[in-house]
C-alpha cells in the first residue's frame, strides 16, 4: 500500500492507526492505517462489502450501537484517540457528524428536524435557535425552499430536500467533521448535483469523508482517495493521482471498471 | 373476429376480448363474498346495539338518565343506579392504566434497544405467555396470594402515609381488606402490560434503523432517541396497544370479580370493596327474576358498551390532535 506522506502532520484532522474491525468473527477492516486532511474531502471507494461504510461508521463510533461489534488500534481525531473507552460518544458525535444512505428526516416539523440535535448540547434562546435553524439551512441549500412552511412535517420534502435537510441538522451542531455513508444513493441526478455541489462548499469549514459507490462521484467531489477491497486500504492518495495513474494495478482495474 | 382465428392454423388462438374468462367471473364471486364478510362486521355491530337497546328498554323508561348518577342498587326495592360499577370500572381501568403504560413501554425500550441477543427471545415468548394464561387463573392467584399482601402490607402502608393527605387522602381510607378497587386495577395492569408490551414492540421494531442511528449520530442517548424519535414515530402503534390494554381492563370480568369485592356500596376510597359494570354482570345475572333487575344488567352491559366507544373514540381524537401538533397536515 503506498502510504500518505504527503499531507503534513498539523494538517491531519482524522489519523486511523493500524485499524482492525470485527463484526462477531467476521474481520471487515485488516489494520488500515491512513490520515484524513482538514477541510478537504476524502472519498472511500470500493466494490460492496469492502468495508468503506464500516471503517466510516466506526469515526463516531456507531459501531458501539451493536455489541458484537469490536475494534482494535486507534482513530486519532486532532491527535485524541477516540475508540479510547473514556472518550464520551455522545461529545465525539457533537464534533464528528453523520449523513445517512437514505434521508431520515425525523417524524417532526422541518425547524425541529433541524434543531433536533442543537437542543442536545446547548440551551438557546427561541432567537438564537431560529437563527441557527436558518444559518443551518442556507448553508445546506434548503432556505430558500423551506423558509415559508418551517413548520410543516420533514417527510412532506422531495428525497433531494430532505437529504439536504439531514445535512442541515448535521451542520447544525457545528461539527468539524462531517461523514456521508453514500448520501446520494437514494437520490435522483440533480438532486446528486445539488449534493455535490453542496459538498464542494462545505470544504470551507468543514472535513468531509464521504463514501461512494459512484467512481465519477469520487473524482468530482474528493480531494483525496482511499481505494478499499475486502476490508484491505488498497491504495490512497490524492484523487488525482489515483484516478489517473494510480499505483496499484488492481486500483487501475477497479477505476477503469475492469471489475467490481 | 371468428373467421380470423379459425383460417390461419399456425396463427396463436387468440381469446375472445368479449368473452369473460372463468377466473374473472370467480374473482367477482370472490370480492362480493369478502364485502359480506366485511358488512357481516356491521349488522353484529349493529344487532348487538339493537338487542341491548330492546333489553334494557324497560330501567331505559323507568330510570331515566338517573341510571347513570345514582348509587342505589336495591334489586328488592327495584330501584337500580349504575353509579357504583361505572365508578368502579373506570377507576380500576385507570389505575391499570396508570401502571401498565410506563411498566410497558419500559419493557419494550428494553427488548428493542438493550436487550442483548439472546436475552431478546426468552423474555418476549414470556411476554407471550403471560397474555395466554385464562383471566380466572389471574382471579385466583390474585385472591389468594395478592390479597394478603396487600391487606398486611401494601394497604396499611397506604393509609398510613398516602391517607394523611388532604382531598388526595379521600382515596386512601378504610380498612386494609386487601380486596377493592385498588387490587383490581393492579390485577388489571398484570393483565394487560404483556398485551401493550407486545403491540409496543413490535411497533417499536418497525422504526428503521437508520432512522435511529441518524439520532444516535447526532449525539442522542438512547432515551432520546426512544422518547423523541421512536415514539412519535410509532405513535399510533403505540396509542393503538395501549387502547387495546384498555379495552381488555374495561371488559375484564373474571379476574376482576374475584378481587373487587363486589359492593353496591358508593366509596370514594381506592381500598373499599366496590363493584365494576362487568363484575356485577357475571354475579348477578342468575339472581335477577325481576324483569326490572335484568334489564338494569342490560343497560349496564349497554353502558359498557358505550363507554368501550367513547374511549375509542377519544384515542382516534387525539391521534389527529397529535399528527395536526406535529405538522402532518400540509
Amino acid at each position: 500500500m503506498s502510504q500518505t506522506s504527503a499531507i503534513p502532520p498539523e494538517e491531519i484532522r482524522l489519523g486511523v492507526r493500524g485499524l482492525n474491525f470485527y463484526y462477531g468473527k467476521f474481520h471487515a477492516i485488516k489494520s488500515v492505517t491512513m490520515d484524513v486532511r482538514k477541510n478537504h474531502v476524502t472519498a472511500f471507494i470500493g466494490p460492496s462489502g469492502c468495508g468503506k461504510s464500516t471503517l466510516l461508521r466506526t469515526f463516531n463510533r456507531l459501531h458501539e450501537l451493536y455489541p458484537e461489534n469490536r475494534t482494535t488500534g486507534q482513530i486519532l481525531l486532532d491527535g485524541e484517540d477516540i475508540l479510547d473507552r473514556k472518550v464520551d460518544a455522545t461529545a465525539l458525535r457533537s464534533r464528528i457528524g453523520m449523513v445517512f444512505q437514505k434521508p431520515t428526516p425525523f417524524p417532526m416539523s422541518i425547524y425541529d428536524n433541524v434543531a433536533f440535535g442543537v437542543r442536545l448540547y446547548e440551551k438557546l434562546t427561541q432567537r438564537d435557535m431560529d437563527e441557527r435553524v436558518e444559518w443551518a439551512l442556507t448553508n445546506a441549500a434548503l432556505w430558500n425552499e423551506v423558509k415559508d412552511k418551517l413548520h410543516q412535517n420533514g417527510n412532506g420534502l422531495s428525497g433531494g430536500q430532505q437529504q439536504r435537510l439531514c445535512i442541515a441538522r448535521c451542520i447544525a451542531i457545528k461539527p468539524e467533521v462531517i461523514l456521508m455513508d453514500e448520501p446520494c444513493s437514494a437520490l435522483d441526478p440533480i438532486s446528486t448535483a445539488r449534493i455535490e455541489e453542496l459538498v464542494h462548499e462545505m470544504k470551507k469549514d468543514y472535513t468531509v469523508v464521504i463514501v461512494t459507490h459512484n467512481m465519477q462521484q469520487a473524482a468530482r467531489v474528493s480531494d483525496y482517495t482511499a481505494y478499499m477491497y475486502l476490508g484491505e486500504l488498497i491504495e490512497f492518495g490524492q484523487t488525482d493521482k489515483i484516478f489517473t495513474k494510480p499505483a496499484q494495478k488492481a486500483t487501475e482495474d477497479y477505476i477503469t471498471g475492469k471489475f467490481g | 373476429m371468428s373467421s380470423v382465428t379459425s383460417s390461419a392454423a399456425a396463427a396463436p388462438v387468440r381469446p375472445d376480448l368479449r368473452k369473460r374468462s372463468a377466473g374473472a367471473v370467480a374473482d367477482q364471486i370472490f370480492a362480493l363474498t369478502t364485502k359480506g364478510f366485511a358488512f357481516l362486521v356491521f349488522a353484529l355491530l349493529l344487532a348487538i346495539l339493537a338487542s341491548l337497546v330492546v333489553g334494557s328498554w324497560p330501567a331505559l323508561s323507568k330510570f331515566g338518565l338517573a341510571f347513570v348518577y345514582t348509587a342505589d342498587w336495591d334489586p328488592v326495592g327495584g330501584q337500580f343506579g349504575a353509579l357504583v360499577p361505572i365508578y368502579g370500572t373506570l377507576v380500576s381501568s385507570l389505575i391499570a392504566m396508570l401502571i401498565a403504560i410506563p411498566v410497558s413501554f419500559g419493557i419494550a425500550m428494553f427488548l428493542t434497544e438493550m436487550a442483548p441477543g439472546w436475552l431478546k427471545r426468552p423474555l418476549g415468548t414470556a411476554i407471550e405467555l403471560l397474555a395466554a394464561i385464562p383471566s380466572i387463573i389471574y382471579g385466583m392467584w390474585g385472591l389468594f396470594v395478592f390479597t394478603p399482601i396487600f391487606s398486611a402490607h401494601i394497604q396499611p402502608f397506604l393509609i398510613d402515609t398516602l391517607g394523611e393527605i388532604p382531598y388526595l387522602g379521600i382515596l386512601f381510607q378504610g380498612p386494609p381488606m386487601g380486596i377493592g378497587m385498588l387490587t383490581a386495577g393492579v390485577i388489571l395492569a398484570i393483565m394487560v402490560i404483556p398485551f401493550i408490551t407486545a403491540v409496543m414492540r413490535d411497533v417499536f421494531e418497525l422504526v428503521p434503523t437508520v432512522l435511529k442511528e441518524s439520532a444516535y449520530g447526532l449525539g442522542s442517548t438512547t432515551w432520546e432517541v426512544v422518547w423523541k424519535v421512536v415514539l412519535p414515530y410509532t405513535k399510533a402503534g403505540v396509542v393503538g396497544g395501549v387502547m387495546l390494554g384498555l379495552g381488555r381492563a374495561l371488559g375484564e370480568t373474571m379476574a376482576v370479580t374475584f378481587v373487587i369485592g363486589n359492593t353496591h356500596r358508593l366509596s370514594w376510597s381506592l381500598l373499599a370493596p366496590g363493584s365494576s359494570i362487568a363484575s356485577s354482570l357475571a354475579n348477578e345475572f342468575t339472581e335477577a327474576v325481576e324483569d326490572i333487575y335484568t334489564s338494569s344488567l342490560i343497560e349496564l352491559g349497554l353502558l359498557l358498551f358505550l363507554i368501550t366507544t367513547i374511549v375509542l373514540a377519544c384515542a382516534k381524537l387525539m391521534l389527529m390532535r397529535l399528527s395536526r401538533a406535529e405538522g402532518t397536515k400540509s
